[in-house]
């Protein structure tokens, strides 16, 4: 088998979950300057309510990738919904308040939303069912399995999707202004809190689906899973240069790699000191490398404005 | 077509517009002079509900069309209500290239012949801009950028033009070209306030103006008599009185 290969595979399965959760950090951070650490949550909630729908529905005898169609069906609302208040209560009242107070507002909604899912989810972690047969596809020397295929996938179109809607469309222009410059945008006739919702609950359906592949690919749906995933997504807006889309896909992908590549190989390179449970420092240390070294991340550099 | 009442306005403790009253009439050029830190700039942006602390009683009179009372819009609908402002210091959208500023200008419009029409009829004049339309707003120079930030405004189709300084920071050439794309707007049936640092400017191109002193309107009149007045042109034009 040939590692390698192996571990890139393995590392565009985990890189293009954090793409995914990364361009709701990237997209609140774009439009209001602040960095939802709530978000992670989201995404824990997403899984979860996804694992519910399915364990309801398993008994009907759906086959299982409807299971999963009805379930994320179910979850992005939900996820949406969530969103929608956390921006409503939480951020919004302190607009005009210093960059500190929505941080621990924050803080604060990441607690509430771990304590609630712990109340309703138990302490527990929850295995989802298989939502695709185990076939899989020998690449050279490498194997992907369907799921993993169909996770890339789908990660691709909707970050495919996001990017033309952004680029192409009117309501992504009106984000793309409204990042740039509020009152500007409101001189333009966009309703800037109309639009500042909306970027809310779009990074809101990408965290639910991405709670979803979080949960088929590694069955760990437990009430804590958003802290650390939340970080890493936020380690891989930073990478990316956060406030850049591009940024948040690449970085995504690229610290999936690094993570994935650093496991297969930590053992070997530390001569079995380190095994690949120490998986979780490699994220860290890009998080300080780019901080130290390039804190406007890879994509972090802008066209400056001309008076 | 604008009517201001005891428009009054202040920033913490600080007063900076101290209940003015004037009005714009259909398709006139109006200019509001003063010097430095006078609240022109605070004027243009309490009428464009930029600053919700602002008091006193706006209201737009298209004519033949209901009064709109413009202090109960919100920032967002002013454009659809048919008044455009271009902020000082342009605020263009640096980071979208100079046609997708235009067609921002035309966010409200629904109806899409009538922006391409507008689109194509701007760049036909503006040739600068349309050698520019694919380029990025920040990379366009200061005057260009001044050009594109009317001209998006204009692609709004506006009743009502507020102009914020359109002449700061020009060469003299670059000026008379901002300029005849204002007069010929005004031309074509939009109504202007116009703000100016450069009094002079400023009356000669307008039909009637006030001149604001420390929040207060303390002269006004015909332009043409204003440019002739000997405290204005010790204050504003910078003459000696003989
Ligand atoms: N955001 C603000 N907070 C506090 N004070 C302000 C603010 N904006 C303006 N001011 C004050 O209000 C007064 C009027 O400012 P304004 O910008 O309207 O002047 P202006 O006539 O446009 O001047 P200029 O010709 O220099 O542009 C000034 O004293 C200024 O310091
Ligand atoms: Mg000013």
């Amino acid at each position: 088998m040939d590692i390698f290969l192996q571990q890139i595979i393995n590392g565009l399965v985990l890189g293009s979950i954090y793409a995914l959760v990364a361009l709701g950090y990237t997209m609140v951070y774009g439009i209001l300057g602040l960095i939802n650490f709530a978000h992670g949550e989201v995404v824990m909630i997403g899984a979860l309510v996804s694992y519910s729908v399915m364990m309801v529905l398993v008994p009907s005898g759906l086959p299982p990738v409807l299971l999963a169609l009805i379930s994320v069906l179910v979850a992005a609302p939900v996820c949406m919904a969530l969103a929608w208040a956390i921006e409503r209560y939480a951020y919004r009242p302190l607009r005009h308040a210093p960059k500190l107070t929505p941080l621990i507002s924050a803080i604060g909604v990441s607690i509430l939303l771990q304590n609630l899912a712990m109340m309703i989810w138990g302490r527990g972690y929850h295995a989802f069912p298989d939502i695709l047969p185990a076939i899989h596809f020998d690449i050279g020397g490498a194997q992907i399995t369907l799921l993993q295929t169909v996770t890339i996938g789908l990660a691709a179109a909707t970050m495919g999707i996001l990017a033309w809607m952004i680029q192409r469309t009117s309501l992504g222009q009106a984000m793309r202004a409204t990042a740039e410059n509020p009152a500007i945008a409101e001189l333009m006739g966009i309703p800037v809190n109309r639009i500042i919702t909306l970027t809310f609950i779009i990074g809101a359906a990408l965290a639910a689906l991405a709670g979803l592949m979080v949960g088929a690919n590694y069955s760990v749906a437990h009430y804590y899973m958003g802290f650390m995933l939340g970080l890493k997504a936020f380690t891989a807006a930073v990478l990316g240069g956060i406030g850049n889309i591009t940024g948040a896909m690449l970085g995504g992908l690229l610290l999936g790699l690094i993570e994935s590549l650093g496991a297969g190989y930590i053992e070997d390179l530390t001569g079995g000191i380190l095994g690949s449970h120490y998986q979780d420092i490699f994220a860290f240390l890009v998080l300080i490398g780019v901080l130290v070294f390039r804190p406007g991340g890879l994509m972090g550099e802008r066209v400056s404005e001309r008076a | 077509m604008l009517d201001v009442r005891n428009l009054r306005l202040q920033y913490g403790g600080i007063q900076a517009v101290k209940g003015i009253s004037f009005d714009v009439q259909c398709g006139e050029m109006v200019a509001l002079i003063g010097a430095n830190g006078a609240g022109k700039t605070s004027t243009l942006k309490a009428l464009a509900r930029m600053l919700p602390q602002a008091t006193g009683r706006v209201q737009l009179n298209p004519p033949g069309e209901a009064a709109v009372d413009l202090m109960r819009l919100p920032a967002h609908e002013l454009v659809a209500a048919g008044v455009a402002l271009v902020p000082e210091g342009r605020g263009v959208f640096a980071r979208q290239t100079v046609l997708e500023n235009l067609k921002l200008g035309a966010f409200r419009v629904k109806d899409r012949m009538l922006v391409n029409e507008r689109l194509e009829n701007l760049l036909e004049r503006l040739p600068r801009l349309k050698e520019r339309a694919t380029q990025l707003a920040g990379t366009l120079s200061g005057g260009e950028q001044q050009m594109l930030a009317i001209a998006r405004a204009l692609m709004s189709g506006p009743r009502l033009l507020l102009l914020d300084e359109p002449s700061m920071g020009l060469a003299p050439i670059m000026v008379e070209r901002i300029f005849e794309l204002i007069i010929s707007a005004r031309e074509s049936g939009v109504s202007i306030l116009l703000v100016e640092q450069n009094a002079r400017l400023a009356l000669k191109v307008s039909s009637r103006a006030y001149v604001l002193e420390s929040g207060h309107i303390t002269l006004s009149g015909n332009s043409a008599e204003l440019l002739q007045d000997d405290r204005v042109r010790a204050a504003y034009l910078g003459d000696a009185i003989s």
